[in-house]
């Protein structure tokens, strides 16, 4: 034994580098480097320069001094951010509650035996794989002041007498984006849901259809329950994206009418970019992490409970 | 026996999913109302407007404005003008190539970094792999839209600003976090034996990943390189503050800043461009719909 383990030595002289290599530390460190520097060099950096530059009074082609938080008290007693802080929220609570409850419905309407599932699921899929920007362009000329088809439509069938000024006014503005931010990302939900249906065991609903259970308690106390950790994942996912959201914003209003559609990240884009104060934008987007941060929180108190569900040890 | 009998039991539960289950206590018209009714107008909502669109880019502009004498959910006349414009009267092609060109390589290097930063992480388990792990989860969970304006600094900085390579190098944060954690699902379902046996033979970590893991998780690489693709391909912000020479812009900037000119919109030619600039990513999707439902759905269950 002690032989063996000597002749082993003896016929292989390691290098310092070969066995350098063998340790899984450095060895992890080698993997793991095209990663980091991706990560390090374009997400870490920005995020903390992110929160620099918010604090101070940076422009554009011009490095800035600190100046503390006055970029925050300036925006403190700023009507416009307060507007975008309102309408973020608005879009995102509204937004995410109805793509919840439509999603779910999809999901379930797709659970069914229905012919052609797999095509359906394919094309019901559409919406969230064309570019956003491009869709949103759609949307755009459907609900153009003269040209609107869904005037047209509802002018034809004798609803309304003249044309819906649907991205002019802000109410009509508001709901508008927020129609076309829903039909965006009902399909996600849908499908990620119906995936998690997926996994519900059928002998349960057999069970309880036995019992006499109605379709409803079925959902209450089955389907609900064992989908919670997915939907929890599913809407945290959703939430952080209608809450960043910006591309479909700027396709389709830019912000107006009178700032009615400005969300956070399209006015730090238009203060930032547009207007050169890069401080401000910056202060605008740092404003932003509380909110994405309790977003994660829920995320991952979600993940948590999924893990105590099913009996697993926390890894 | 007991072996067998629960093998045949598992088949019976894979088969379940496609059997009617209690289905057949309801009834054919009440199925009708409760399931293809609304999932009809569903459908109807959610396809409405790719045909509008569709309809929009094939109509003469006559037809398109004047919506009293031509019924606008059909084009009587189809013409093609606004595509031929798009393609010959605008850069249109070259916004093309440089989107086609960003994703291609971002994806590529996102992959490859990805493949090893997973595999590091799940078999190398180095110390404070599962702490990386968790920072990468929270990587995906940083949005662009906080991220764009020092970014742009940055960028101007590193003297990449208004060229390709602002992108293919930004991107890759949007899509790493997304296939490591993806393809860190894979490897762990891939039995560690085959690994120990080569590792015996005295095959390098290297070689391993590359002749055992990789050829065993293809259907991983897959998803996660379309799944990479489709989101450059979607990416805005960046393209948009990075980017300010006509000829080098991606086609979702392009087609909404270089196709309005001033107050008056070519609706035809900017829905021929949006449906043009739609098609690579649903052509690749169609033949590709198993493996990005499961990267989408994989990487929420993950």
């Amino acid at each position: 034994m002690i032989d063996a383990a000597a002749n082993e030595n003896a016929v292989a002289p390691v290098s310092f580098w070969t066995r350098l290599n063998e340790n899984r530390t450095v060895l992890g460190l080698w993997f793991m480097l095209p990663a980091a520097a991706f990560l390090l060099l374009f997400l870490a950096y920005p995020l903390g320069l992110g929160i620099w530059l918010s604090l101070t009074d940076a422009r554009i082609g011009r490095a800035g001094e600190f100046i503390g938080i006055e970029n925050f008290t300036w925006l403190w007693g700023d009507a416009v951010f307060w507007l975008s802080v309102f309408n973020t929220l608005l879009y995102t609570i509204v937004a995410s509650v109805i793509k919840f409850a439509i999603g779910l419905y999809l999901a379930l309407l797709l659970n069914n035996n229905i012919a052609f599932k797999a095509f359906i699921r394919a094309i019901v899929l559409l919406p969230f794989i064309v570019p956003t920007v491009l869709s949103a362009i759609a949307f755009w000329w459907i609900f153009d002041s003269q040209f609107s088809i869904i005037s047209w439509a509802l002018i034809e069938l004798g609803i309304i007498e003249q044309n819906i000024d649907f991205l002019g006014t802000p109410n009509n503005a508001r709901a508008s984006v927020i129609f076309a931010n829903i039909w965006r990302g009902v399909p996600f939900v849908a499908i990620t849901l119906l995936a998690g249906l997926q996994t519900v065991p059928q002998s349960l609903y057999e069970a309880a259809t036995i019992d006499g259970a109605s379709k409803w308690a079925m959902f209450r106390h089955i389907t609900y329950p064992l989908l919670t950790p997915i939907i929890a994942v599913v809407m945290t996912f959703s939430v952080l994206f209608t809450f960043t959201d910006f591309q479909l914003i700027y396709a389709m209003t830019r912000g107006g009418p009178v700032n009615a559609t400005h969300l956070m990240a399209t006015l730090s884009y238009q203060r930032a970019i547009l207007g050169g104060n890069l401080g401000e934008g910056a202060a605008i987007s740092t404003a932003m992490i509380p909110f994405l941060l309790s977003a994660i929180m829920f995320s991952w108190f979600g993940l948590q409970r999924r893990k105590w569900q099913q009996g697993e040890s926390d890894d | 026996m007991t072996e067998v009998t629960l093998k045949s039991a598992k088949t019976r539960e894979a088969v379940s999913d496609d059997s009617e289950g209690m289905d057949y206590l309801i009834t054919r018209q009440s199925r009708f109302v409760t399931v293809y009714l609304p999932l009809i107008l569903i459908m109807f909502v959610l396809l409405f407007p790719f045909y509008w669109m569709g309809t929009t880019s094939v109509k003469p502009n006559s037809e398109l404005l004047d919506m009293s004498n031509h019924n606008p959910l059909w084009v009587s006349s189809p013409t093609f003008q606004h595509f031929e414009k798009l393609l010959f009267e605008t850069e249109y092609p070259s916004w093309m190539w440089n989107t086609m060109l960003v994703a291609v390589v971002a994806t590529f290097l996102s992959v490859v970094a990805s493949v090893l930063a997973a595999y590091a992480i799940v078999r190398i388990k180095y110390k404070g792999a599962q702490t990386v792990g968790g920072l990468i989860f929270l990587a995906y969970l940083v949005p662009p839209s906080i991220l764009f304006i020092p970014l742009s600094t940055v960028i101007f900085e590193y003297g990449l600003f208004d060229s390709p390579l602002a992108l293919i190098l930004s991107y890759p944060t949007i899509l790493i976090p997304f296939s490591t954690w993806l393809l860190m699902g894979y490897f762990k379902t891939i039995p560690f034996e085959l690994e120990e046996c080569a590792l015996i033979d005295g095959a390098s970590r290297l070689q391993i990943l590359v002749k055992i893991v990789l050829p065993l998780s293809v259907p991983g690489l897959i998803s996660a390189g379309i799944f990479s693709f489709t989101l450059c391909w979607n990416e805005f912000i960046y393209a948009l503050t990075f980017i300010s020479t006509s000829s080098n812009k991606t086609v979702p900037v392009a087609v909404l800043s270089e196709l309005v000119d001033g107050d008056v919109y070519h609706w035809g030619s900017l829905m021929a461009g949006a449906l043009l600039g739609s098609v690579p990513v649903a052509i690749i999707y169609s033949f590709f719909v198993e493996h990005y439902v499961s990267s989408m759905t994989g990487a929420v269950k993950e």
